[in-house]
């Protein structure tokens, strides 16, 4: 049996565990799972550039929030429909992603983690700036009624619930085939020694490029689909806090392996969800995390499970 | 038809600053043949090399390979053309396997499907006798495999031209002499230019020396040539350099 | 007010922030020069002493003159303490290896500022200045009698301020002299330079690391103590200075000293000019923009030295 058929069934099984978690979990559970399911593409997307390519990004949180106002503003104030709308915000976050990709990747490094906090500042400040049309911190509702594809109801549980499967799902698969491909390979050659993929005549300038494309669309897809299913955009989502998540959660997981992400936005979701019930300071259990892990399991939970038990996971 | 030399520079310079490291090079590297670049320590053989990789930007002067002016190419393009290159340091892919290694630089050089490519693979590391050790983390083998690798990795890409910078550094003996074997089975396929200050080496191993010295071409000429040369003796104020 | 009054008044307060901030500024700068680390807690730091400060001020319940002398001293040297402790224990641990301490530090920032809410709370709390007379300041015009000073209605500072500017600029000397001309300043610049080397001429690393972790902490630090009476403490106080202390390191060049301060000055001075005269949010957009672009295409900085 090879890893070929051990990599399918293992994907193709965590969708069929969320496909039947629908009917088996409480609605409250299925809420949960439903939210940590968009948040895990966005950490997905994350995760091709940090743990695939190596290059940490403090300024994700431009990416997701281009995907949830393109959406969110063009629903809300032109009265797009549900399809165009997540083109809308999907295009927003293409061009971000594509421009703060060209300046970004001029530097390595710190200065790279750097240039893309300013960057997301930048896009926070901006959102702030223009608070009469996005009603800045406090954000804006998008109306239950608009938020239907024909006669399919994204708001109901069951709606919400599938459509962000069906995200995920595609995102998932999208995910193990790519770090699979020459593409991915590649990436993971440019993560392991730049240089050296450079002098192998690899042009690591384009590769760079396209996997903050990839990886800022993805991000921008989380932030569309959030605001649709969950009905609501507001400028929290465009801060550093919102950068930082991601980064925790594929860290938590593991980094540069395809099921880390999942694993990581579960584990902190419910982390949060509980430590919230106890104290206003529930952020303090993820600093808590990061440098736990930072100490003692730098590769994270499947990284962990890679490096002792499963080596073949992508 | 083919020119006789495979590689050219015209009045290649370097200046940084005002210190001019590479001064007007005209070099031309013959086909099929093995070429050892020698020089005492500061003498511009890395700054030369890493012109002709495309690591550096020269100042002034022009590039040819195969025909082709590569002067305004950057170093993956290159590389692309057919020329592999290994680093002073050894520089490999550390978290992966040492197969994984070779593949990689098998699957940008050679446009096979990918079981013909693990095929090619296993070859080469046969070859350079690492096939055992092919599912070994590369960043676990000793410094001699690692830089064994590092050659495997350009043998696998069939370059026209293969340039090595310092490859002997930190072998041990019987390490030396697998390589100097290695080197000589690739004669007339590939032409090679070697960096080396491993006099030993040399002598056993290029059909063509050149000498640089303080940025410029001092002399050019067989083994034989060149150990008679006064001037190049001079330059080395009489040492024969082991590494 | 006139322009011109007014954009004396602008400078002022610019200077008043350019001067926290370039000791702030200074404190990442130097854990970066010499450790090559980059500590995202730094705010907290700041954070940290100010809300010492207050404590301190509060359990003294004496004048304000000696609770602002007692957290000066107290505040600092708590905090150099900690980040010393956090050194040992974290950084050391994972060997600064730069992804990892990234990470380290972004935990410690959460660790130190949730820790904080749950113990001083989430409101702004005041700490009173140790003095605070009120300074008219005079402004020129050519009148009929030619030269001459007049006193604008409104246009003040308070001795506490111009206090603030004048420790500052004596802090930054002696923290020039200190790197310049003593032995410890020394060791720290050689390790900075090369650390093996230092280390193999006896030269004990790891506690230079901690010593100048704990610095770097000190420094932020006491820049908050010294704006706290103007502030207020407050637990998510260190996000800005974090921001700002990065774009000053970011454009004086890492590691420079005079960098720092020139930048200091320049983006504390445009920050408060800009802020009084346009939209606060217009102008933080612009300068994140602009550091941005500083870093991308002239990576060294103004006056770093490129790597």
């Amino acid at each position: 049996m090879n890893d070929e058929l051990r990599v399918y069934g293992l994907h193709a099984g965590i969708v069929g565990l969320l496909l039947i978690s629908y009917f088996v979990l409480p609605e409250y559970h299925s809420g949960n799972l439903a939210r940590i399911m968009v948040l895990a593409v966005y950490a997905m997307g994350y995760n091709l550039l940090f743990g695939y390519t190596g290059l940490l990004s403090l300024g994700h949180a431009l990416f997701f929030s281009s995907g949830m106002y393109g959406l969110g503003l063009a629903m809300y104030h032109m009265d797009f429909a549900v399809p165009s709308g997540i083109l809308m915000g999907l295009l927003a976050a293409l061009i971000t992603s594509t421009v703060v990709g060209f300046l970004a990747l001029r530097t390595s490094g710190v200065a790279f983690m750097i240039v893309t906090l300013m960057f997301a500042q930048a896009g926070y400040l901006t959102v702030l700036y223009f608070g009469e049309f996005t009603r800045g911190d406090e954000g804006f509702v998008l109306q239950q009624s608009e938020r239907v594809i024909g006669s399919l109801d994204l708001t109901s549980p069951a709606g919400r619930y599938f459509a962000a499967l069906l995200l995920f799902a595609i995102c998932f698969f999208l995910i193990m085939y790519i770090v699979r491909s020459g593409f991915g390979l590649a990436l993971i050659a440019i993560r392991e020694n730049e240089e050296r993929a450079k002098m192998l005549g690899y042009d690591v300038v384009t590769l760079k490029l396209k996997a903050v494309v990839i990886s800022g669309v993805m991000s921008g897809a989380a932030g569309a689909a959030y605001a649709l299913l969950f009905g609501y955009a507001g400028a929290t989502f465009a801060t550093v806090q919102y950068s930082i998540f991601p980064l925790l959660w594929v860290l938590l997981g593991g980094a540069g392996v395809t099921i880390g992400p999942l694993i990581g936005t579960i584990f902190m979701f419910y982390l949060i969800d509980y430590s919230s019930s106890l104290t206003m300071a529930y952020m303090l259990v993820a600093g808590v995390v990061l440098v736990l892990l930072t100490l003692y399991a730098p590769q994270g939970l499947a990284g962990e499970l890679r490096r002792s038990y499963f080596k073949w996971l992508p | 038809m083919a020119s006789m030399s495979i590689l050219e520079t015209k009045g290649l310079t370097k200046t940084f600053g005002g210190l001019s490291a590479n001064t007007n090079i005209d070099f031309s590297l013959t086909r099929g043949k093995i070429t050892a670049l020698i020089g005492p320590n500061g003498a511009g053989k890395s700054t030369f090399v890493g012109m002709l990789s495309g690591r550096i930007t020269a100042t002034a002067g022009s590039v040819h390979f195969d025909g082709v002016d590569i002067s305004n190419l950057p170093a993956f393009k290159r590389i692309g053309m057919g020329i592999a290159y290994t680093f002073q340091i050894t520089s490999i892919f550390p978290g992966l396997t040492v197969q994984r290694n070779v593949e990689l630089a098998a699957r940008r050089a050679l446009s096979l499907p990918k079981s013909e490519i693990l095929d090619a693979v296993d070859e080469v590391l046969q070859r350079v006798d690492l096939l055992d050790r092919k599912d070994q983390k590369a960043a676990d083998l000793s410094y001699g495999h690692q830089r064994i690798l590092e050659i495997a990795m350009g043998l696998i890409q069939k370059p026209k031209l293969f340039i090595l910078d310092e490859p002997t550094q930190g072998l041990a003996d019987a390490e030396v002499e697998q390589f100097i074997e290695l080197i000589n089975s690739l004669a007339g396929k590939s032409t090679i230019l070697l960096i080396e200050h491993n006099m030993d080496v040399v002598m056993r191993a290029a059909d063509h020396i050149a000498v640089l010295n303080f940025g410029e071409l001092l002399a050019e000429g067989t083994p034989k040539e060149i150990q008679e040369n006064k001037e190049v003796q001079n330059a080395y104020l009489g040492k024969t350099t082991d590494a | 007010m006139e322009f011109g009054p007014h954009l004396m008044l602008a400078s002022l307060e610019g200077a008043v922030i350019a001067a926290v901030l370039a000791l702030t500024a200074m404190g990442l700068s130097i854990v970066f020069g010499v450790m090559r680390v980059v500590n995202v807690a730094h705010g907290e730091f700041f954070m940290l002493g100010a809300v010492i400060a207050w404590t301190v001020a509060y359990s003294l319940g004496a004048h304000p003159a000696i609770g602002f002398l007692a957290a000066i001293i107290i505040a600092p040297l708590l905090v150099g303490i900690l980040a010393g402790a956090a050194d040992r224990i974290i950084l050391q641990k994972i060997n600064y290896d730069p992804d990892r301490t990234i990470v380290g530090t972004i935990g410690l920032l959460y660790i130190i500022q949730q820790t904080t809410l749950m113990t001083f709370g989430p409101d702004a709390r005041p700490v009173e200045p140790p003095f605070n007379q009120r300074l008219a300041l005079p402004w020129f015009e050519f009148g009929e009698s030619g030269f001459q000073l007049y006193w604008p209605w409104g246009l003040s500072i308070t001795s506490y301020k111009l206090f603030i500017i004048l420790a500052a600029i004596t802090l930054l000397i002696g923290l020039w002299l200190l790197m310049t001309r003593t032995r410890i300043g020394l060791v720290m610049r050689a390790t900075q330079q090369d650390s093996e080397m230092a280390g193999a001429f006896g030269v004990p690393v790891k506690s230079v690391y901690a010593w100048v972790f704990g610095l770097g902490a000190g420094l932020a630090a006491i820049g908050a103590v010294l704006i706290v009476p103007v502030q207020q403490a407050h637990y998510l106080m260190g996000n800005e200075p974090l921001l700002l202390s990065f774009i000053v390191v970011i454009i004086g060049g890492l590691g420079s000293l005079p960098g720092t301060v020139i930048a200091a000055l320049l983006i504390g001075m445009s920050d408060g000019i800009i802020s009084v005269f346009f939209s606060p949010t217009l102008a933080k957009i612009i300068a994140t923009l602009l550091v941005a672009m500083v870093l991308v295409f002239r990576p060294q900085g103004l006056m770093g030295k490129l790597q």
